[in-house]
């Protein structure tokens, strides 16, 4: 009897330490998982960031330049149009070969080449804003080339210089340099401008607009509708066959791949209805094809969770079906939707596959003023800069995911906020 | 909640009856994503440097771009699509069905394609030949006979014996991308003709030519890289081994990583693109509607901007971009079909 009365307390202390061995086995999986996704995480951000910082900062050319009223044939008196029409490109070409002399064409060219068209526009634009300017001589702080602030940023003394700049190039380069007139500052063009193709001069701010008027038209639109389903789906439809398939096609539509409502856009938006193309209008009617499914699952749940106790009280001291949704439900579960079609606008603020079948990749430089003016969306913008052939476009690209994973961190935040404030517990 | 989907609805309303009313003030490009670099710029200096509104550019692809602008004429298709290569007769007829008779097409340059390799890895020098041997899905028996096979090549050295023994691995753009079908046609179509049995083929069978000379090998030879021509720059940096194909805009500016393999003795530089003597380069077009012109404003001053001198010149600001201007007799064709606005028929 004792016999096997020790051995089976030997076989428990033996299958014990088998037991104990897989419980801390799984707990190192367990462990490792999350640290391979916060690996994975650390390497993407990592990545992005050491890219995208670069972007925020901008290489321009501290200058003082006369505006001769004789050379651009406009004085301080002149009317709008003729101040807009005078040749500055001219000017500060001028001012280039004055001051450093370059010797042939192939020099003028290649030192006309290091500042960007955008500089012309920036002294058109100052003198626009105030024409008592025209006469004087002016500090000016000139937008150099993409080239040139590549290599202030990353190539200066590498070998790489002799590939993109000639001897002369990288002379005037480093007088610059040495001088402190080339200088980095913050680069505000890149929320202030629209989509450029001269790298230096393109900004994000067009994208972000486009992107607030979307969100907006998806917003309107798919926040009413999906409430109203959920809360007609969830209190008010007979549990039928025909309710029991609508609920499982939402689920349905919930999955389904999202370049497919792009194509149910071009076909019933555009070409049925006649909406026009890239606009934020059609992009954000797709989107809320997109996030309905989202936001009704998630409103349904919430109508869910507010407790029975609550809708037989209000029932018994006589309220109607109705009231007792409106004035006691709603309320309650308002915060659990709210959670949920932030969501789904944040996913929708991540798309691109749906938009690329309703000509939202597209470039647009003006800023779109309302949601019929053609426009594009911040992941969109991404996108294209992603495949433009110049090098300065990779940390821009870069800059503009770190905008995106900020809103996109904002609006979470948002959520879990919102949850935590509102929420209530039973 | 009932005052929220009401003005829901009466804002989506009036916005979509507005919209079917609204004139149409900007100027709406579609097209090949190889003339969109060019395309775009133009647009931009365009709607700096005139009161017009800034044009709309969607890069959808050359096929994608014909196809929306055959659909007819009206302010909801666009008025110009770029293309990199010249409209099908498929596509005129296309057209034509659905009302677009009048299209007035203007070359805009050239586009070099390049096959290049690692800075890393020593520069190949390819004839068409060689290429087509490598990449072709059925090359010519090894035994000498006028039959095909399934392509046995695996490395570089077995194409050719100056080459280096080193695998055989393209990285290049989709059926969907225009550099591919030019790609096919320039370089491998090009090398397939030189066997006497195949180019005989051309009368005899032509389906049957295009098959052998524009097909590309599956077995992990060829590699369809997207056409993200960055993605390629990329790979090709981190495998040295690997050859990449892409427009050579993306080769000048990743001079530093990459450099383009001599394709039968020409190295892929500007001027030997310019002058034709690089075999694989290509004509970029964009197509005008000559119904919208007057109609949309800005379509006139658009082309003016476009062909002008400091645009398409050999020192122009395209050029600046990675185009490769045409001749000066090229030249003065297009300004001329710009200027009188010469339909395709007229030509």
């Amino acid at each position: 009897m004792t016999d096997s009365a020790m051995s089976t307390r030997a076989k428990v202390e033996k299958s014990m330490k088998k037991r104990r061995a897989a419980e801390s086995r799984f707990r190192t999986y367990g462990l490792l998982s999350v640290l391979f996704g916060v690996l994975c995480l650390v390497v993407l951000f990592g990545n992005i960031f050491s890219k995208g910082f670069s972007a925020f900062s901008q290489t321009v050319l501290t200058t003082t330049i006369h505006l001769d009223t004789d050379y651009l044939g406009v004085t301080a008196t002149s009317d709008p149009q003729e101040l807009r029409n005078a040749d500055y490109e001219g000017l500060i070409k001028q001012y280039l070969k004055d001051t450093y002399e370059p010797s042939g064409r192939r020099e003028r060219r290649d030192l006309y080449g290091m500042v960007s068209v955008g500089a012309a526009w920036q002294l058109q634009d100052m003198v626009l804003e105030n024409p008592s300017l025209l006469g004087q001589t002016i500090h000016i702080n000139m937008t150099m080339d993409d080239d040139v602030d590549q290599w202030f940023k990353h190539d200066r003394g590498t070998a790489n210089e002799a590939l993109r700049f000639s001897e002369q190039q990288l002379v005037w380069l480093h007088d610059w340099v040495d001088s402190g007139a080339l200088h980095g500052r913050f680069n505000t063009i890149f929320f202030t401008n629209g989509d450029s193709r001269e790298p230096e001069l393109a900004g994000i701010r067009g994208a972000i607009t486009g992107t607030f008027l979307t969100l907006l038209v998806t917003f309107l639109l798919s926040f009413p509708i999906g409430v109203s389903a959920a809360i007609y789906l969830e209190e008010f439809a007979p549990k039928n066959r025909l309710t029991e398939i609508v609920e499982i096609n939402i689920n349905n539509l919930a999955a389904v791949p999202s370049i497919t409502f792009g194509l149910l856009g071009l076909a019933i938006f555009i070409n049925i209805f006649g909406v026009s193309r890239s606009t934020p209008l059609v992009g954000g009617l797709v989107l809320t094809l997109m996030t309905l499914p989202t936001i009704i699952i998630s409103g349904r749940a919430a109508i869910k969770a507010v407790p029975p106790s609550i809708r037989e009280a209000a029932l018994g001291l006589g309220a109607s079906k109705m009231q007792v949704v409106f004035h006691h439900v709603l309320p309650l579960a308002l915060p659990g939707m709210l959670t949920g079609t932030i969501i789904g606008m944040a996913q929708a603020l991540g798309e691109t596959a749906p938009l690329l079948m309703i000509g939202m990749i597209a470039f647009v430089v003006d800023v779109p003023g309302f949601i019929n003016d053609p426009s594009t969306v911040l992941p969109v913008q991404i996108f294209l800069w992603s495949d433009s052939p110049e090098r300065a476009f990779t940390e821009r690209t870069s800059g503009a995911i770190m905008v995106l994973l900020g809103f996109l961190i904002l609006m979470n935040t948002a959520a879990v906020m919102l949850r935590r404030r509102l929420e209530r517990r039973w | 909640m009932k005052k929220v989907l009401l003005t829901g609805a009466a804002l989506l309303a009036s916005v979509t009856g507005m919209n079917a009313h609204a004139e149409r003030d900007y100027i709406s490009i579609v097209g090949s994503s190889t003339v969109y670099p060019f395309s775009t710029v133009v647009a931009e200096r365009f709607g700096k440097s005139t009161n017009f509104p800034t044009p709309k550019v969607e890069s959808t692809g050359s096929g994608g771009g014909m196809k929306l602008f055959c659909q007819g004429v009206g302010e909801s298709t666009p008025d110009i699509t770029n293309s990199s290569r010249a409209i099908k007769s498929s596509e005129i007829a296309l057209c034509a069905e659905n009302g677009v008779k009048d299209i007035v097409e203007v070359m805009v340059g050239y586009d070099g394609i390049v096959l290049a390799g690692s800075n890393e890895a020593p520069k190949y020098e390819l004839t068409r030949k060689d290429i087509f041997l490598a990449l072709a899905k059925m090359v010519p028996n090894t035994d000498g006979t006028d039959t095909l096979i399934e392509n046995p090549y695996k490395t570089w050295k077995d194409v050719n014996p100056t080459l280096p023994a080193k695998k055989i691995e393209v990285l290049g753009p989709p059926p969907t991308s225009g550099t591919r079908d030019a790609f096919v046609e320039l370089a491998m179509e090009g090398g397939c003709k030189k066997f006497p049995f195949i180019a005989a083929m051309k009368d005899a069978d032509k389906n049957k030519f295009k098959a052998v000379c524009h097909g590309l090998r599956e077995d992990g030879g060829y590699i369809e890289a997207g056409e993200n021509d960055n993605l390629i720059v990329q790979k090709l940096v981190a495998n040295p081994d690997a050859i990449g194909i892409f427009g050579y805009s993306f080769l000048e500016q990743n001079e530093d990583k990459v450099h383009g393999s001599v394709v039968e003795g020409q190295e892929p530089t500007f001027d030997a693109i310019s002058d034709g003597s690089y075999p694989v380069s290509r004509s970029l077009y964009f197509y005008v509607k000559k119904a919208h012109i007057g109609v949309i404003p800005g379509i006139k001053e658009y082309l003016a901007e476009f062909t002008s001198e400091k645009a398409m010149g050999e020192d122009g600001y395209l050029a600046d971009k990675g185009m490769i201007p045409m001749t000066d007799a090229e030249y003065k064709k297009v300004v001329d079909t710009v200027a009188n606005l010469k339909t395709i028929s007229a030509q």
